[in-house]
């Protein structure tokens, strides 16, 4: 059995920017998934859900699977796409604009963030369609609802 | 340290009321970029920061932040005030620059929090 919960996040929407995220996040509390599995769960989204603000063309959606061994998260874009994702991947590398800076984001950590927290992570781009990332969070022993 | 007791050190004033009572402050991580927050920070921690953006409370929601306090003099608008208040972190804002503010938590015995650096994520 499992649960999925949905969030639509809409490119330049900064106002609103980490509010899907912090969502989810509060949402698997309820749920009973432990404090150090959601807050994993809950930087993997939060990354995902900045780039899409700051990058994506027109939005794209987050997902969140919850199973009962694992979380299953996917974001989803459908454009412009990275152009080379080793690139992307390296701590540091940031193509973000000023703006992006003074809000706080654009350190390069984004996906190296959600890599380090996932415990299975792939990412699938391609120029002009789009970028798909699935990462996986296997959920601990401690969880409440145990 | 108590809560109170830093507001006092740092000559700041907490942005609303509330029993602060069980806030202890005895790890903090300092930062005005959030993606630095969230990658290298390992651990629940005091924040730190110059940065009023919303995404602040969000990252502190997330990171399940103790207390959070803003330098220079900075001051988020009313509706992230609000929402940290819903949540129960207690915010303070002191017109200290981040680092005389990192220097006076230091020396009265408060320490970095579990961190990485960029080298080690």
């Amino acid at each position: 059995m499992s649960t999925e919960l949905i969030y639509d996040v809409h490119a330049g929407d900064v106002q609103q920017g980490g509010s899907a995220s912090a969502a989810l996040k509060s949402e698997l509390r309820k749920m009973g998934i432990c404090e150090e599995d959601a807050r994993r769960v809950g930087i993997i989204a939060f990354e995902a859900e900045m780039n899409l603000i700051l990058y994506s063309t027109n939005g794209g959606t987050l997902k969140a699977k919850v199973r009962p061994e694992a979380i299953d998260i996917t974001i989803e874009d459908t454009g412009p796409g990275i152009d080379d994702i080793d690139l992307a991947m390296t701590p540091g590398y940031s193509t973000a604009p000023e703006w992006a800076l003074n809000l706080g984001f654009g350190a390069g950590m984004g996906l190296v963030n959600m890599h380090r927290n996932s415990d299975w992570f792939e990412i699938h781009s391609h120029i002009g369609k789009g970028t798909l990332i699935r990462c996986r969070v296997d959920r601990r022993k401690n969880d409440e609802t145990d | 340290m108590k809560f109170g007791d830093v507001a006092e050190l740092l000559q700041g004033e907490a942005l609303f009321e509330t029993d602060t009572n069980g806030v202890i402050i005895d790890h903090a991580y300092a930062a005005d970029l959030l993606s630095d927050v969230l990658a290298l920070t390992d651990e629940q921690t005091t924040l730190i920061t110059g940065t009023i953006s919303p995404q602040v409370i969000r990252v502190a929601e997330i990171l399940n932040v103790i207390a959070i306090v803003f330098v220079r003099g900075k001051r988020p608008a009313q509706d992230i005030i609000d929402y940290a208040r819903r949540l129960g972190i207690p915010m303070l804002a002191t017109r200290k620059t981040m680092f005389e503010t990192c220097g006076l938590l230091y020396a009265s015995g408060v320490r970095p929090c579990k961190n990485r650096s960029a080298l080690d994520a």
